[in-house]
């Protein structure tokens, strides 16, 4: 029964896509063409190679972003709870600080944070 | 022969027995779904826009489906000037629709130019390089004018025979999908037309073109 439904149901999605398949491979005229084939379809005629690189320089942001906003975000419920915190959560705070702070450096590195 | 059968049809109809042929039969789904391809150029695409929304409702007509992209279009409406920056564009997404494919010129403008026709910039009709069914007069044609246009293609589509001497352009396999592209020479477009494509419309007697 169960196995019935199965196949019953795998064939009823399959057998519009074949048959629609078969229309177009058997019945539909196939006219192939430079353009028509052409990959980009807006009208206008690609130009140069689509291998070229973009400079994604918006990691930056992203790094500056976490380092200032996320850090303080995190830092406020671990100054207002810092006296009752276990020593594992304490360190575990410190090295997320200094994962942060590495970031900073890094930016600053970058020159992102001088004043152009 | 064909006429016999005609004349049974209707008498069959007569007394309620429906009969159709696979040809009617296909050309009947093929006119009610027209899907034209998003695409205006100018104030006559806000006709046509018009056309398609709930006042006019070209939906009644199978061609609500505007597709974005030439691949899954049946029909190109040049609503619009055609400018002679644009006319490759035109041409190009022509060709990269799959057969059959139609075309509806609306509006004076897409016929002959209209009244910008003496600009130096502008195509005077874009039959000049693409076969075109069906064409509305008008500045811009108003929506009842593009529903007629509409009709009148799905009439045609209609009476298309698909097989024998006269079946439709896309149907022979000899005759290209494509027009050639013009391009931009030192006055303009060239070639400044193709004087082929109207060898080329459906229903013609047959003359190849290349």
């Amino acid at each position: 029964m169960v196995v019935g439904l199965l196949v019953g149901g795998v064939a009823f999605g399959i057998t519009p896509v074949l048959l629609a398949w078969l229309w177009a491979r058997v019945f539909s005229p196939n006219k192939p063409g430079v353009e028509k084939n052409a990959t980009y379809e807006c009208g206008l005629e690609s130009k140069g190679d689509a291998w070229i690189q973009f400079g994604a320089s918006y990691y930056l942001y992203a790094i500056v972003f976490l380092v200032f906003d996320v850090e303080a975000v995190f830092l406020l419920p671990f100054a207002v709870a810092f006296t009752g915190l276990p020593l594992g959560a304490c360190i575990a705070m410190l090295v997320f600080l200094l994962l942060l702070v590495e970031g900073l450096i890094w930016a600053c590195q970058k020159g992102v944070l001088t004043w152009a | 022969m064909a006429e016999d059968l005609k004349e049974l049809k209707i008498e069959l109809s007569k007394n309620g027995i429906f009969t159709t042929t696979l040809e009617e039969l296909y050309n009947w789904g093929r006119k009610n779904s027209v899907w034209p391809l998003t695409f205006g150029l100018a104030c006559c695409a806000i006709e046509m826009i018009a056309t398609t929304m709930a006042r006019y409702d070209l939906a009644r007509f199978g061609a609500e489906v505007f597709r974005p992209s030439p691949r899954q279009a049946d029909l190109i409406i040049v609503s619009g000037t055609v400018t002679k920056k644009m006319a490759p564009q035109v041409v190009r997404l022509y060709n990269q629709m799959p057969e059959p494919k139609y075309v509806i010129a609306m509006g004076a403008c897409a016929i002959s130019g209209g009244p910008f026709r003496d600009g130096y910039n502008v195509l005077k009709g874009i039959d000049r390089y693409i076969p075109v069914d069906v064409h509305i007069p008008g500045c811009p044609p108003r929506p009842e004018a593009l529903i007629h246009a509409f009709m009148t293609l799905q009439q045609k589509i209609e009476a298309q025979s698909l097989s024998g001497a006269s079946r439709p352009r896309h149907l022979r396999a000899g005759l290209p999908s494509e027009f050639p592209v013009p391009a931009f020479g030192e006055h303009g477009l060239e070639p400044a037309q193709n004087t082929e494509v109207f060898l080329a419309e459906q229903g013609n007697p047959l003359k190849v073109i290349q």
